[in-house]
């Protein structure tokens, strides 16, 4: 029942990626391992799980990494309490990459495999980084291809007795492009930039089948003839398009401190056009610690087939409620402390950090309303949540 | 329309200028021993790839929009 956790698999390697997109030159990544441990609670959904990533060089021109994490998920959602019962389930992830270093080029190349009891999701990618004008601008493209294989649990005599059956109703392949150019600009400033464009391909929708790209555990309300609101299956589009173009400023100041700001916009076929603004702070401290703080804003408008609440049954070729296509916005506030120390032993380990986090996220929706099937549209209110994010994890380099 | 001798050098100085100065090394405007405070550890924009890795996936599942943060990124029902 993954797809209601609402948590389908996202890799870590995808951010790994992010350092070579904005790294200054064309150096292999540190040999490090991490070991985190995150949790997430908020709207009804807890999900925590341990996290190990390792990073080692082979020689000079060849490291490899490999990643895998674990997300425990018991689900008592909005969705889910108003059409199914809570639950519990497993979600596990492995990447394994490559980065070869030739002159001032990085190859990079990659594989991905998540698995849910109901989606497994496998992703190819690939991608060069350029470093050039004496290490103050580095480039870089990546794409990748992704294949999932979308299904839906079925509990014939009900989710206690734990006898799933399993239907898998279609695939959604996905490519993706990516470009990104990072920029010394003065002996104290940084900037990043970033365009992304990909789409997806799945199973269209219909009376029978929701479509690959939806979620089949949720469905569309609709206000019947006798004033009270009812259910009926979504039905989404078998094709999705969307681009992002980002900008992000880093700057030193003058007390050993530094301040970053970005800015990002997204736009995608199905009508939804986000923003994203993020701004944060860090400073060292006590000679061993770091402390950091930022604060992100995220807005978007409904997508075009959305609605809260339909008119009545089959009103429209494409019918969707689902909450990440409403109309919304989020803000996340984060405080960070990092203490960074040198071991004795083993000696091997250069030095080492240990890593507390804390996020606060809440999330408004502008038109998406808590309605029980089989109630009136009366007097409910706009749906709200806040969320806990907390990561803890520890770092070595070698 | 026929150039005059004026236009031709018009066109001519910096068009040759722009070809030329291409093959010209970019002076770097940052010399590597001004970079010290750019090699600061809190200068980098992603120090910690797995707790940054998390959030993304986070925010991911619950906005539709995505991508363009530095990643390749990969299909996974996150649409």
């Amino acid at each position: 029942m993954g797809w209601t956790s609402g948590i389908p698999a996202r890799s870590l390697t995808a951010t790994l990626f992010a350092i070579a997109a904005v790294s200054r030159a064309a150096v292999l990544p540190d040999d490090r391992a991490d070991l985190d441990w995150h949790d997430w609670s908020g709207g009804g959904v807890t999900v925590d799980g341990p996290s190990v990533l390792v990073r080692k060089k082979v020689n000079d021109s060849l490291s490899l990494s490999a990643n895998y994490s674990v997300d425990m998920i018991s689900s008592a959602s909005v969705d889910v309490l108003s059409t199914a019962s809570p639950y519990k389930e497993k979600h596990t992830e492995g990447t394994v990459s490559a980065d070869y270093l030739h002159g001032n080029t990085i190859y990079t190349v990659g594989f991905i495999e998540g698995h849910e009891p109901d989606y497994i999701a496998k992703t190819g990618f690939f991608s060069i980084s350029q470093s050039m004008f004496g290490d103050l601008t580095t480039l870089s493209f990546g794409y990748s291809r992704g294949w999932d294989k979308v299904g839906e649990d079925v509990y014939p005599h009900g989710y206690a007795q734990g006898d799933r059956m399993t239907t898998w109703i279609g695939d959604a392949d996905h490519r993706n492009w990516n470009g990104g150019l990072s920029q010394v600009l003065t002996r104290n400033l940084l900037l990043a930039l970033n365009l992304e464009t990909g789409e997806s391909d799945g199973t269209p929708g219909s009376l029978a089948n929701p479509g690959s790209l939806a979620n089949p555990y949720r469905t569309a309300r609709f206000l019947g003839p006798d004033g009270l609101v009812h259910a009926e299956p979504q039905i989404y589009p078998g094709t999705r398009t969307g681009t992002a173009g980002s900008m992000q400023l880093k700057y030193y100041l003058p007390w050993h401190a530094a301040l970053d700001g970005s800015y990002r916009i997204y736009h995608d076929t199905w009508g939804i056009l986000g923003h994203t603004l993020s701004a944060g702070y860090t400073q060292p401290l006590f000679t061993d610690w770091i402390f950091n703080g930022k604060v992100r804003y995220y807005r978007q408008n409904a997508a075009t087939f959305y609605s809260d609440l339909f008119p009545y049954q089959d009103s429209q070729n494409f019918m969707a409620r689902d909450r990440e296509l409403a109309q919304f916005d989020d803000w996340t506030v984060g405080l960070g402390a990092t203490w960074n120390f040198r071991p004795h032993w083993p000696s091997w380990i250069e030095k080492g950090t240990v890593n507390l986090t804390y996020d606060r996220m809440h999330i408004a929706y502008a038109d998406f309303h808590n309605y029980a099937v089989g109630g009136t549209p009366d007097n409910v209110p706009l749906y709200a949540y806040s969320a806990n994010i907390t990561q803890f994890f520890i770092s070595f380099w070698y | 329309m026929r150039l005059g001798r004026v236009g031709v050098v018009a066109l001519t100085v910096p068009l040759a200028a722009l070809v030329l100065g291409g093959c010209a090394p970019i002076e770097p405007w940052v010399k590597p021993y001004e970079r010290e405070h750019l090699a600061d550890p809190i200068m980098s924009f992603n120090a910690n790839p797995v707790w940054s890795g998390y959030m993304d996936h986070a925010y991911e599942v619950r906005e539709s929009a995505h991508g363009a943060t530095g990643s390749v990124g990969g299909g996974c029902g996150c649409n």
